[in-house]
C-alpha cells in the first residue's frame, strides 16, 4: 500500500484509467462507422477525445499528476510550440488548397 | 557552543545545484528530456501530413472499415493494454516484486510485438495494392510518402520499446536494475502509446473509404 501511494495510484485507479481509454477509443471508432459529420466536424470531435486520452495518459500513465508542478509546467514550451505550428500550417493548408497551388 | 539541534539548516537553492528542482532523479528528468524532444519530431511529422492533406484537392481513403479500421482498433486496444501491464510492473517493481515486474514486462512486450506484426501486415496489404513511398494507384504520390514516414517512425519506437523492455526484464530477473528504471522504461513506453494515440484519429479514421 506504501509503495502504491509512493508510486502515485493504486490498481484499481489504473484499471479505470484503461477502462476510460477503451471507452473513448470505441466513441472514436463508432464515429468512423457511423460518419454523421462533416470532414471538419469529425477531426475536431477526434482531436478532442484524442487529447482528453493523452491527458489521461500522461496524468496517470506517466504519473504527470502526482509530479512536482515544475516537472509538468516544464511541459508547456513544448505544447505552446506545438500549437504555435499548428495554428500556422492549418490556415497556409486552406491557402494552399483555395489557390491550387500544389496539386496531386 | 549551541546546540545542533537549535542550527537552522542552510537553505539550499533550487537551482544552484545539490538539489533536485523536479524532485526526480537524473535517470527520470533524461527521460521527459528525450520525451518532450521526441514529441516535436512527432508533431512536426503529423502537422506536415494534416497539413499536404488540407492542402490536396483529393486523398486516398483506401482504408475500407473492414479490415484496416478493425485492425487498427485492435492494434490500439493491444498499444493501450500494453500501458496497463507496464503501470502494473512499475507498481510491482516499486513494491519490490520481481517476479511480477518481469512477468507484467513480458506481457507489455507480447502486446508490442502484436502490435508490430498487425502493422506489418498492412503495409503488406498496402504495398500489394501498389504503394509506396514515391507513388501510388491514386496518383498522390505525397500519400505513401508521409504514411510510412509516419508510421514507419512510430512503428520504430515499438520495436525499440520492445527491445529495451527486454534489457530491463533481464536487468531486473537478475537484481541489476531498480524499480527507478523500471518506471524510465514506462515513461518510454507510454509515450509510444500517446502518440498512437493522434495517428489512430488522423491516418485512419479520418481516411475510412468504405465499410
Amino acid at each position: 500500500m506504501e509503495a502504491e501511494q509512493a508510486h502515485g495510484g493504486g490498481n484499481r485507479l489504473y484499471l479505470m484509467v484503461w477502462l476510460s481509454l477503451l471507452s473513448l477509443t470505441a466513441v472514436e471508432v463508432v464515429l468512423a462507422y457511423i460518419q454523421v459529420f462533416s470532414t471538419a466536424g469529425m477531426l475536431t470531435i477526434l482531436m478532442f477525445l484524442s487529447l482528453i486520452k493523452a491527458a489521461l495518459i500522461m496524468a496517470y500513465f506517466m504519473h504527470l499528476r502526482f509530479e512536482k508542478r515544475s516537472l509538468v509546467l516544464s511541459l508547456i514550451p513544448a505544447v505552446s510550440i506545438v500549437i504555435g505550428l499548428l495554428c500556422v500550417f492549418f490556415p497556409d493548408g486552406i491557402r494552399a488548397l483555395e489557390l491550387g497551388v500544389w496539386q496531386p | 557552543m549551541a546546540d545542533r539541534a537549535e542550527v537552522a539548516p542552510i537553505p539550499a537553492s533550487e537551482w544552484g545545484g545539490g538539489a533536485f528542482p523536479f524532485a526526480v532523479g537524473h535517470k527520470k528528468l533524461g527521460m521527459w528530456l528525450f520525451i518532450l524532444s521526441d514529441s516535436m519530431t512527432f508533431s512536426a511529422l503529423l502537422i506536415g501530413y494534416s497539413y499536404v492533406r488540407v492542402a490536396a484537392r483529393s486523398w486516398p481513403m483506401p482504408f475500407r472499415f473492414w479490415p484496416s479500421v478493425v485492425m487498427a482498433t485492435i492494434m490500439t486496444l493491444l498499444l493501450l493494454s500494453s500501458s496497463l501491464t507496464m503501470v502494473l510492473a512499475v507498481g510491482a517493481a516499486k513494491r519490490g516484486d520481481r517476479a511480477k515486474t518481469v512477468r507484467y514486462l513480458v506481457l507489455t512486450m507480447a502486446c508490442g510485438l502484436g502490435f508490430v506484426v498487425l502493422h506489418l501486415n498492412e503495409w503488406k496489404g498496402l504495398m500489394g495494392e501498389g504503394v509506396r513511398l514515391w507513388a501510388n494507384p491514386w496518383g498522390v504520390p505525397l500519400f505513401g510518402a508521409t504514411f510510412f514516414t509516419l508510421t514507419g517512425l512510430h512503428m520504430t519506437h515499438v520495436i525499440t520499446g520492445v527491445i529495451y523492455l527486454g534489457v530491463i526484464a533481464a536487468g531486473v530477473a537478475r537484481q541489476r536494475f531498480t524499480g527507478e528504471d523500471v518506471e524510465v522504461s514506462g515513461l518510454y513506453w507510454h509515450f509510444v502509446d500517446l502518440v498512437w494515440m493522434f495517428i489512430f484519429p488522423l491516418v485512419y479514421l479520418m481516411s475510412v473509404g468504405g465499410k
